[in-house]
């Protein structure tokens, strides 16, 4: 017998016994998956039926080595949206593969059925539709991975959102005080944000305190430079406050030159120089008597 | 030909630079400016380069050399508007702008040149 | 084939080998006038976009392919661009390749240092390309001519 034929044959026996494999599948999975009702009921049978259907239409097609053709992509494509939703809804990637393996049981209990009378051709179409559901059940893992990916990628991107605030002291003084260990990727966004804040607020000054930071290295160093030397081009001017005496020995020992940058141990000290360079003077005014 | 248009606000001449400018074009910026100051007795020029998404290095050159012939005409120069990616570009270029003013929009330049002019 | 097609081949055998099959969507861009350079410009902060590098990273790839132009022009007597689309994996970039038949470059290491320029500009375009982009490669061949390339990758 062909592959084309295999694929004919079982094609034709999914789509006579559909609802008893459909039937049998969902008993199967619901006793599996007894603990975890992430999955409602309904939602479990729509899930099966569907992908039975689109199951039975790619099978006939005969491309069942590669799930890449074009022939599987509607398969593909309600898989990933399985996947996701699971993933969203906390599924483990395990329960979500689960879910195509277990049709196999289903499938092979109908294939001895049917290849009663034919050993050999019995071993073949079972392990075809072994093969396929393997790759389409590993298909479903790399789908869940990619949805937890860009899951985490947007949490990194609002968390980097929260640790870039902006303090306006006064008029054309800003306060940016950055929190936690910096990287350099991380550095580079953060510098950015500064120098787009800077020009958002048209600050004269930008003070930069770096308290929350819990070390510096080089690049992480040079990136503060060039941030500084930036800002200059562009008509402002920055101050380093918040240095720790680790930090400051660490930026004395890798050699970086901070000449013409002032440096402040606190904000509070680096606010008194920015009042003074934009000519802004705080009169303390006569105590009462 | 084109020609990036120069206005004068009394002491002042303001340009305002809104094209991607070719070589030829920043070259005749450099010479229509250098010109104004003189016919024009003025004392202030403001470059607004708010709208330029790329300064490279022929473009910065052509900023250095209008101004420090506007000193020597006795004249100051004062460059806005600098987009921060751009800023950032031109830092790891290595273009430094010695002997630039710059202020971070037209209203800030015009104080500071206002501060140095009268 | 034209001779600027010729120099092209023989360098792209040399230059960032690897890269060969990650190359889609190939653009070539004529380099001779001051017209073309900003021509070019656009055509590459569009490849940028399409991709959505950020805009720091657009500027520098943008700013990288300005000098590079001039000095094919410049330097060169004029040249191609080649603008590609790179995908490594899940990866993307964008590949650019400055081809001219000038008279090459003596010195390399001269002609990448900070300031060192023999056309009276700034001396910056070289080195200062190889530090706004990822990867940088440059093969010239005196008397035969230049080629440089460059690749920005998403971050």
């Amino acid at each position: 017998m062909t592959n084309q034929d295999y694929a004919t044959r079982i094609s034709q026996l999914i789509q006579d016994h559909q609802a008893e494999i459909g039937a049998e599948w969902v008993a199967q999975l619901e006793a599996l998956t007894v603990r975890s009702s992430v999955v409602s009921r309904e939602q479990l049978r729509g899930h099966c039926q569907q992908f039975l259907s689109a199951f039975t239409v790619a099978t006939r097609a005969g491309e069942l080595q590669n799930i890449e053709h074009r022939s599987w992509d509607e398969v593909r494509d309600l898989l990933s949206e399985i996947s996701s939703t699971r993933a969203k809804g906390g599924s483990t990637p395990s329960d979500t593969a689960s879910f195509v393996f277990s049709l196999k049981q289903p499938l092979f209990a109908h294939l001895q059925t049917a290849f009663a009378d034919d050993a050999i051709g019995l071993a073949n179409a079972s392990w075809t539709i072994s093969n396929l559901l393997d790759k389409l059940g590993l298909y479903t893992i790399e789908t869940f991975q990619r949805t937890r990916d860009q899951i985490i990628v947007r949490q990194q991107q609002e968390l980097l959102e929260l640790s870039t605030p902006v303090v306006k002291l006064w008029d054309g003084i800003l306060a940016l005080p950055l929190i936690g260990t910096l990287d350099s990727a991380r550095t580079q966004v953060v510098m950015e944000n500064i120098l787009q804040k800077i020009v958002d607020t048209g600050a004269a000054i930008a003070i930069i305190d770096i308290t929350g930071v819990p070390t510096v290295d080089t690049l992480v160093a040079q990136h503060l430079m060039k941030t500084i030397a930036a800002a200059r081009l562009m008509g402002a001017d920055c101050i380093i406050s918040g240095i720790r005496p680790q930090i400051a020995q660490t930026i004395v020992h890798l050699g970086v030159n901070l000449e013409d940058v002032t440096t402040k141990a606190t904000l509070a000290d680096a606010f008194v120089v920015a009042l003074q360079r934009t000519g802004t003077s705080v009169i303390k005014a006569a105590a009462k008597a | 030909m084109e020609r990036i248009p120069i206005l004068r606000m009394g002491d002042l001449l303001l340009v305002t630079i809104q094209v991607d400018m070719h070589d030829r074009l920043a070259m005749t910026l450099q010479d229509d400016l250098t010109e104004r100051i003189v016919s024009d007795g003025a004392k202030g020029v403001l470059i607004d380069i708010s709208a330029l998404d790329l300064v490279d290095s022929f473009i910065g050159r052509m900023i250095s050399n209008t101004a420090a012939m506007a000193r020597v005409l006795d004249a100051q120069t004062v460059v806005v508007g600098m987009q921060p990616a751009v800023a950032i570009t031109l830092v790891e270029l290595g273009l430094t702008l010695h002997g630039v003013k710059t202020a971070l929009n037209v209203e800030k330049g015009m104080a500071l040149l206002g501060k140095n002019i009268f | 084939m034209s001779a600027a097609q010729n120099t092209a081949d023989m360098f792209e055998t040399d230059l960032l080998e690897r890269h060969r099959g990650l190359r889609t969507g190939r653009t070539s861009l004529p380099l001779r006038s001051d017209e073309d350079v900003v021509n070019l410009r656009k055509q590459v902060r569009e490849r940028a976009v399409a991709i959505a590098l950020s805009l720091v990273d657009q500027t520098k790839l943008v700013t990288a392919a300005s000098e590079l132009a001039r000095n094919t022009i410049k330097y060169g007597g004029g040249g191609e661009a080649h603008l590609d689309t790179l995908a490594e994996g899940i990866r993307q970039g964008v590949g650019l390749i400055f081809v001219d038949n000038g008279p090459g470059i003596p010195d390399i290491e001269l002609a990448l240092r900070d300031g060192y320029t023999t056309g009276g500009g700034l001396g910056l375009g070289l080195s200062g390309s190889k530090r706004l982009c990822d990867e940088f490669a440059i093969d010239t061949r005196p008397g035969e001519g230049t080629a440089v390339s460059v690749v920005k990758w998403k971050r």
